[in-house]
């Protein structure tokens, strides 16, 4: 996910939404160690929108201006109305994105979204073995996602591989770019794990070193030479191994916005964890006083928010003080720089995430997979050891 | 890849170009991105059809622009920095 600045971009002047993530379902087939989804996701698979409460979304929302679509989740493809959500998507004029496991991707639904105007379709990989494809999603899913990206080829889709990188699989970079280019990917997206939700709890057992980051980086750049123009591979950074934070989602309410499976409307994948803030719900004021007016959208827009060191730091627009989640989530002060930051006072903490990673006890502790059983475990309480460290729920 | 006159392009595969009432600028959607261009960029990629020559273009736009000096120059990189893209491809 990029928007490009470049020498002929047009300048503009007022916020407005480029970007709709539809989180349209918690419900998954698959339990990914790593997913970013809030562990206590069970609380909102009872209330979902309904097909008309999200062609209504799509339509203020495309009046605010966003253009890309993201149909997420979950699994997306659990409800049968992603075929009529991506016929009205056309007719608005959105660029759409199904970003899915696979699982539930049929011939006749693909041709569907082929014939009703889905742009693209974003497949999850996990790796070149089917051991750890299925030891790190917990399910049996390896033979069903090779078949999913030859129908997705078949049927003249641009291939869009997303592959979450992590400590099970940042030894198989190499084979997993090979992988991808036997599939005939055209764009391949290593995301290494950001530490939220699922993958925090899952902190010490999925974090890599940073020599295995920086081998994998070194690997994927000799690769991107090799292959050239017909694959782009992108290799999003992690933010812990970096001494400056990311400029998370382009900045609080700048271009982003996410409407979850039950209608709230939040300007990052996590702001949920944030204390003290009231996220506006589609099923109340809508979108545009959402996205304008909401005291949560416009809560960390611009910088006055900002406490030192960020206040008075000479880079602070190029980060904008980084995540304000993973800022709560790990310091307990939302307004603080994002402890990422080698000037945070704070960054000791982070330090201490690397070094915990390494201690052998902590990597052998189960790995809490996403799966409603262990969503209501969180909920009721039942394992707060596992997230006594952070000031929210993940 | 250097542009020839008699060169015709279209918008690359997988790509989408279009005007945003919103934005009140001409975009390029790509999986994974998208970019907005300045008014200049907008009516040479306008131009890009699959069917206009480079020559076409060149013209149409001298003619629409005349008191604009230079422009050739402009078109041709303008299209040279989309075709570097991929945002644009050749279709003869």
């Amino acid at each position: 996910m990029a928007t490009q600045n470049n020498g002929v971009a047009a300048s503009v002047t007022h916020t407005q939404p480029l970007w709709l993530l539809a989180e349209i379902t918690y419900r998954c087939p698959l339990h990914c160690a790593f997913c970013y989804n809030p562990t206590d996701y069970d609380k909102h698979t009872q209330n979902e929108l309904s097909t008309e409460q999200w062609i209504n979304v799509l339509r203020d929302a495309r009046k605010l201006g966003a253009l890309q679509l993201g149909i997420s989740g979950g699994e997306p493809l659990l409800r049968d109305d992603i075929e009529e959500i991506v016929v009205e998507a056309k007719k608005l004029g959105y660029y759409s994105n199904l970003i899915t496991s696979g699982v539930g991707l049929t011939e006749k639904r693909i041709q569907a979204f082929k014939e009703g105007g889905l742009d693209h379709i974003q497949l999850s990989m996990h790796d070149i073995t089917e051991e750890i494809n299925n030891f790190i999603t917990n399910t049996k899913t390896f033979e069903l996602k090779k078949k999913v990206a030859a129908m997705i080829k078949s049927h003249g889709y641009p291939m869009v591989l997303n592959v979450v990188i992590h400590r099970y699989n940042i030894g198989h970079i190499k084979e997993i770019l090979e992988m991808a280019e036997a599939l005939g990917a055209d764009y391949v997206e290593l995301a290494n794990t950001q530490y939220y939700g699922w993958s925090l709890v899952n902190r010490n057992q999925l974090m890599p070193t940073k020599e295995q980051i920086d081998h994998a980086e070194k690997i994927t750049n000799e690769f991107r030479e090799k292959v050239g123009n017909k694959m782009k591979v992108f290799f999003v950074v992690p933010d812990y191994f970096s001494d400056r934070p990311k400029k998370c989602m382009n900045g609080w309410g700048e271009v982003f916005m996410i409407v979850t499976a039950n209608g709230d409307v939040l300007p990052c994948h996590s702001a949920r964890v944030l204390p003290n803030i009231e996220f506006p719900n589609v099923r109340d004021k809508g979108l545009m006083w959402a996205w304008q007016d909401s005291p949560a959208f416009n809560r960390y827009r611009g910088d006055s928010w900002m406490k030192e060191p960020c206040r008075t730091c000479p880079e602070k627009e190029k980060d904008l003080g980084g995540c304000r989640c993973q800022a709560f989530l790990l310091s307990g002060d939302a307004e603080s720089a994002d402890p990422v930051c080698s000037m945070s006072p704070n960054h000791h903490i982070i330090e201490k995430a690397i070094e915990d990673a390494k201690n052998p006890t902590l990597q052998a502790q189960p790995i809490l997979f996403r799966n409603d059983k262990n969503s209501k475990k969180i909920i009721s309480g039942e394992v707060n050891d596992l997230i006594k460290d952070f000031h929210a729920t993940p | 890849m250097t542009i020839a006159h008699q060169d015709i392009f279209k918008i690359a595969a997988h790509h989408r170009f279009q005007w945003e009432e919103a934005q009140q600028s001409h975009v390029i959607l790509f999986p994974e991105g998208m970019v907005k261009l300045n008014g200049s960029a907008g009516e040479v990629l306008s131009l890009v059809d699959g069917k206009n020559s480079v020559d076409h273009i060149v013209n149409a736009l001298k003619e629409k622009f005349k008191d604009v000096e230079g422009i050739e120059k402009d078109i041709l990189s303008m299209i040279q920095f989309a075709l570097d893209k991929a945002w644009i491809e050749k279709a003869n």
